[in-house]
C-alpha cells in the first residue's frame, strides 16, 4: 500500500492515489466523522460541518498547546461512499486556496481506493507547496537548534 | 496509540542527526567512534544511530566484533527528489488513517 503521487511538470494540479485495507464506507467515514478525522490527521478541528456549501477549521497544536498550523476551506460536495469536493486554504501562509477533488472507490468488500486531485491557482504555487513538507523539517530543527542555543547561553 | 512516523525527511530534520551522517558518508565508522565525535551521551548518539540505520541512511556491516556503520546515499537521493517529500507527508498521514481503519474493523468484528 504505497501512495502514489502524479505531478506531470508544468501542470497546476497533482493526483494523490492510495489503496485502503477497508470498505470504501469505512474509509469515507474517516473523513466525514469529526473525531475519527481528528484522530488520523492529529489536529483539532475548530469547525465542522460537513454537508454542502458547510465549512471546517482546523488547528494543530505542538506539544505545549502553542498552534503551530492553522487551515481551513469549504465543501462543496458531499456524496455519501463516492465524493468529497471541498477547498483548502492554509492560514498566515501566502498560499491562495486550493480546490480538491476525493473520490472513493470501493475495490472488493475488504478494499478501497482514495483518488484525490488538489488544483492549484498557477504552477508555481503547486511546485512551491510540494517542496514544503522538507522546508518544514528543516525549520523545524533549525528552531529546536536555536532553542537549545538560547537554554546553553 | 498510533505509531509515530519515521522516514528519511524526520530523520535528517535533526541536527545532531545530519552531523553524524556528515560524519559516516566520509568513512565507515563505529558506534563508539561516532559518538566520540560528540559531547552528547553515548546513548543519545545510539538511539539517533537508530533512527538513521531504521530510515536506512545508514547501513550496518559487521565486522568481526565490531558493527561498521556506512551511509546509504541512495536513500538520501530520495530528500532530492522532487515528488519524495511530499509523498512521504502523505504517506504519514495516510498511515495514520490505515491503523486507524485497522482499530475501527477490529471493534466491528468483535462484536
Amino acid at each position: 500500500m504505497k501512495t502514489q503521487v502524479n505531478a506531470e511538470k508544468g501542470k497546476q494540479d497533482l493526483h494523490i492515489i492510495r489503496e485502503f485495507k477497508a470498505p470504501a464506507k469505512l474509509l469515507f467515514k474517516a473523513y466525514i466523522d469529526p473525531s475519527l478525522f481528528e484522530e488520523w490527521m492529529g489536529t483539532k478541528l475548530v469547525k465542522f460541518d460537513c454537508s454542502p456549501h458547510g465549512s471546517y477549521r482546523f488547528e494543530t497544536n505542538d506539544p505545549s498547546g502553542n498552534v503551530v498550523f492553522s487551515a481551513n476551506g469549504t465543501f462543496h460536495e458531499v456524496i455519501l461512499n463516492e465524493r468529497i469536493t471541498r477547498t483548502f486554504e492554509m492560514e498566515n501562509t501566502s498560499f491562495p486556496v486550493q480546490l480538491e477533488f476525493l473520490e472513493f472507490e470501493g475495490l472488493s468488500t475488504q478494499t478501497s481506493k482514495l483518488n484525490m486531485q488538489i488544483l492549484f491557482r498557477s504552477v508555481a504555487y503547486r511546485d512551491q507547496l510540494m517542496q514544503m513538507p522538507f522546508v518544514q523539517g528543516l525549520n523545524y530543527a533549525h528552531d529546536r537548534l536555536e532553542e537549545v542555543l538560547n537554554q546553553r547561553l | 496509540m498510533l505509531k509515530t512516523r519515521r522516514d528519511v525527511f524526520q530523520a535528517i530534520a535533526d541536527p545532531t542527526r545530519r552531523a553524524i551522517l556528515s560524519l559516516v558518508a566520509v568513512s565507515a565508522m563505529t558506534p563508539g567512534a561516532i559518538a566520540d565525535n560528540f559531547d552528547t551521551r553515548r546513548q543519545t548518539i545510539s538511539k539517533h544511530i537508530q533512527i538513521l540505520a531504521e530510515c536506512e541512511l545508514l547501513t550496518q556491516e559487521q565486522n568481526g566484533r565490531e558493527i561498521m556503520y556506512h551511509f546509504n546515499p541512495s536513500k538520501m537521493k530520495e530528500v532530492n527528489d522532487f515528488i519524495e517529500p511530499f509523498r512521504q507527508l502523505w504517506e504519514g498521514r495516510f498511515k495514520q488513517l490505515d491503523s486507524l481503519l485497522n482499530e475501527l474493523q477490529n471493534k466491528s468484528d468483535r462484536k
